[in-house]
């Protein structure tokens, strides 16, 4: 049985499985309730002056039948008291010492404002803040949330003030509404902080109603845009996680966030460098009780490769993401059709047909169809196994083509080479 | 103590109406068998359709609805869309997606049946995209400017009404002789009450006859009220739809004993019944034939409060032309099939029957033999259903040049048209699946094949 325990930045944790701040990590309630299903620890929703919300507050993307392929939501921060959410911090962390309890701040960019609450949330005992600097609705326009976590100098600043003002591990969460995640990333480093947590949610419109004419979530007839989460922001964590694990490096803690709805989601996100990861949508979605195959899947999972602990194979991903320049340009695979799987369903062929290159032919054998790979024409895309609905009927084989791993970089092929060379 | 009282009342004919409560009557039979999809399941099962190229289930299907494309149409809300790629191709697209044996045409050929031995319920998506469209009460379809030709069709089965509401909407007027009181054909009369609940063959002939151009009289006999030849002389041209009017008999001793007859004839009298309660049923039943006029009306039978329903066939149940979902539908509705015997004779008491005498048979190199061993099953009321027929006779009755057949049923070219000129037929009294479908798919393509005509 592989050993989950987590130790992210000192703080400790008996599984990696965090609850992101958010609605379900709201109040003791809720926290309770989630630490009695098993996870390993929450990060309180953010506390603050309390606001007002509005209501209504989410909306969600159905895709194909599937319900919350993505969760928008336009909430603010905590609307308790200050007080209300410490005293149940406190009380939540007493009575459950084994789990992370972090708790979540948001205050103006102003030092005293900072330094008062960093007293308050100490009395608490909890195991560390994270400041939001991601939240890309509302907060942001009051310049808090994602106005600063855009603007790399504040993050610089208020991450000092934290560490300057309070013995606990900041993690500052940052905003994926940026256009390279490594200047905010290193801002906070260069503000000293334990770690960083990301992705925050992506500032969006998740529809419009087409009878109101009213952008959604719908407010009296009216929408605002809101913060995208769930499982369609996934890949965009992903490459963000990865980058700043390339880029910076193995010395800075990244709690991953963004998309995790079971334990294979988990699992991508430490290979790319998380050291614990943080749910929110899924949770909303269905409940506490997801996390049960979390904890079972990944120990499961990490028994089957032999990994001992989640630091046998966290960032084991990182020294393959490349930039793509450093891709082999000679590597060379071809899409083969194992015909005794294939139902004839036709997709690799008019997929590829339609907006590929015309390398899978479509045709009658007896009346029966059948679609076969052109090998000269087919580039290896993968779009055909994409697209094929059966499982590995659809495989990419290698070709051998005896060319050694060659970067675009050195490739003759590359204009840049050419010049060099004349 | 029970089988004794029964084996004393073997002997007494028992063929009575209300044996159930009305609620029964109304939950058995007058309740939709296959349930309609709502919208959340519509989109659920819609969604499992891979939008397949060149997809099989359209290859299966007679009238070559575009399934992929109304399915996806359905996905998306766009059900206006989705039930005018099903009605453009088959203007019965509503009673096919009740009829229709799908797991033998479009379903069977889906690829998730290949894949996973669940195909998309074709069927069911038929059915919700065109109930949602005839909600709104819409008429999509108009006529081309008139052609000033005019065509008689004779029957107003799908077959009649697909070629007229087809020859409508390219110009030309209609106008359908039917000899029975109502149209629809065996959608009206001939199909088991569950399939088709709340009148709907009646609601869908409306819908066609919307159209406009189209007059059908009833009560119109063919080779008794019209003929072949004052209808050559009076129109332009002729469609033939004029079905199977025929019914074979079992051809074995005691037919005409009281309590036999052509299952047909109760389903139609099931159908045509203001008041099932008041419809009169056998105790026990024997139902002779392995179509699905056998399963509907053994089915029926019991839903009808039958205690005992038999249905006989005689070879096994691959071979018989009921669905094997048709013949296990039979079976969970508490029907017992009997394979591989047939008739010898029906048996009565004073002119009423008690039993049906069976001979068992065996196929011997392919061909049915009797083995001579015999078994009596007790009844009160038998219903065979061993098959239809054309019956040409009016339809050459005083003609002068008579119409060709082949293998009992009208000679016709792919096209629909017969050995005469400007003479035309499909559905049932050609050769083919017998199935509304196909019936729909001939009543097309000889429209098509008269309006090319009747403008050369």
């Amino acid at each position: 049985m592989a050993d989950l325990r987590t130790n992210f930045a000192g703080i400790k944790s008996p599984n990696p499985f965090w609850l992101a701040s958010g609605p379900p990590t709201d109040k003791a309630y809720n926290v309770e309730r989630a630490f009695a299903a098993g996870w390993g620890g929450v990060v309180w929703k953010t506390v603050g002056d309390p606001i007002i919300n509005v209501s209504s507050r989410y909306g969600a993307n159905d895709y194909n039948g599937t319900r919350v392929a993505g969760f928008t939501n336009i909430e603010l921060i905590s609307d308790r008291p200050i007080d209300v959410n410490l005293r149940e911090v406190k009380e939540v962390k007493k009575k459950w010492p084994d789990r992370a309890v972090i708790v979540s701040l948001m205050v103006p960019c102003e030092e005293p404002a900072w330094q008062s609450i960093l007293k308050q949330v100490e009395k608490t005992e909890c195991d560390g803040i994270e400041l939001n600097f991601g939240c890309p609705h509302g907060m942001s326009e009051r310049g808090m949330g994602a106005a600063v976590g855009q603007v790399p100098e504040y993050v610089t600043m208020v991450t000092k003030w934290c560490k300057t003002h309070s013995r606990m591990p900041v993690i500052v969460k940052l905003t994926p509404n940026v256009n390279d995640i490594l200047y905010p990333a290193q801002a906070a480093v260069d503000g000293n902080c334990d770690a960083v947590s990301l992705i925050n949610t992506v500032a969006s419109v998740i529809g419009v109603n087409l009878d109101t004419m009213s952008p959604l979530p719908e407010v009296n007839g009216k929408g605002s845009h809101g913060g995208y989460c769930g499982p369609a922001v996934r890949p965009i964590a992903l490459r963000m996680i990865g980058d700043i694990a390339r880029e910076i490096g193995p010395g800075l803690p990244i709690s991953g966030i963004g998309g995790i709805s079971n334990w294979h989601d988990a699992a991508e996100h430490i290979a790319m460098g998380a050291g614990s990861v943080q749910v929110c949508t899924a949770a909303m979605h269905q409940g506490f009780k997801i996390v049960e195959d979390m904890i079972d899947g990944l120990s499961n999972w990490m028994d089957s490769k032999g990994y001992r602990t989640i630091e046998d194979f966290r960032g084991k991903a990182v020294p393959n993401y490349m930039r793509w320049e450093n891709l082999d340009m000679n590597y060379e695979i071809k899409a083969r059709i194992d015909q005794d799987a294939c139902i004839k369903c036709g997709l690799c062929h008019i997929a590829c047909e339609d907006t590929a290159h015309q390398a899978i032919t479509a045709t009658r054998e007896n009346g029966i169809r059948k679609y076969e790979v052109v090998d000269q024409e087919c580039v290896g895309c993968n779009l055909c196994m994409l697209v094929c609905p059966v499982e590995n009927c659809i495989t990419m084989e290698r070709i051998d083509n005896g060319n050694p791993y060659t970067p675009w970089t050195e490739d003759p092929r590359n204009p840049a080479n050419k010049i060099a060379a004349e | 103590m029970i089988f004794c009282q029964r084996d004393a009342m073997a002997d007494q004919r028992d063929i009575a109406s209300g044996r159930l409560d009305a609620a029964s009557y109304a939950a058995g039979l007058q309740t939709d068998s296959k349930p309609p999809l709502d919208r959340g399941r519509a989109l659920i099962e819609a969604s499992r359709c891979y939008f397949c190229f060149d997809a099989p289930c359209v290859e299966a299907c007679p009238t070559g609805i575009d399934i992929p494309s109304f399915i996806r149409k359905i996905s998306t809300d766009n059900v206006r869309g989705a039930a005018l790629d099903i009605l453009e191709p088959n203007i019965f697209g509503g009673a096919c997606a009740r009829v229709c044996p799908v797991e033998e045409l479009c379903e069977e050929a889906c690829v998730r049946e290949t894949q996973q031995h669940k195909p998309v319920t074709i069927g069911l998506l038929q059915r919700y995209a065109t109930d949602r469209f005839f909600e709104t009460g819409e008429q999509p379809f108009t006529r081309a400017p008139a052609s000033g030709k005019r065509v008689a069709v004779v029957g107003a089965g799908p077959a009649g009404l697909a070629c007229a509401h087809r020859l409508s909407r390219l110009g030309h007027d209609v106008t359908v002789y039917e000899a029975k009181p109502k149209s629809g054909g065996l959608n009206e009369f001939g199909i088991a009450a569950y399939k088709v609940v709340d009148d709907f063959a009646q609601k869908e002939v409306a819908f066609i006859l919307g159209l406009g151009g189209i007059t059908v009289e009833h009560g119109k006999t063919l080779g008794k009220d019209v003929t072949l030849d004052g209808l050559r002389k009076d129109f332009d041209a002729v469609f033939l739809a004029v079905g199977q009017a025929g019914v074979r008999a079992a051809g074995v001793d005691g037919e005409q004993i009281d309590g036999v007859e052509p299952a047909v004839d109760f389903i139609a009298r099931l159908r045509q019944a203001p008041d099932l309660v008041a419809l009169p049923v056998g105790r026990r039943v024997v139902v002779i034939g392995g179509g699905n006029t056998a399963i509907d009306a053994a089915v029926q039978a019991k839903r009808l409060g039958a205690e005992d329903v038999t249905l006989v066939y005689r070879r096994g149940p691959d071979e018989m032309s009921a669905t094997r979902h048709e013949q296990e539908f039979a079976q969970v509705s508490g029907v017992r099939l009997k394979h591989w015997a047939q008739p010898s004779r029906f048996i009565g008491n004073n002119g009423a029957l008690t039993g049906v005498e069976f001979e068992c048979t065996e196929s011997k190199g392919g061909r049915l033999v009797g083995t001579g061993k015999t078994f009596v099953v007790p009844a009160d009321m038998a219903l065979t259903a061993v098959g239809q027929q054309l019956v040409a006779d009016p339809v050459n009755a005083g003609a002068r040049e008579s119409l060709a057949l082949d293998g009992g049923r009208i000679a016709v070219d792919d096209d629909g048209r017969t050995s005469l000129k400007g003479v035309y037929a499909g559905g049932d009294c050609v050769a083919g699946l017998d199935l509304t479908v196909q019936a729909v798919q001939h009543g097309k393509i000889a429209a098509l094949a008269i309006d090319a005509d009747l403008r050369r």
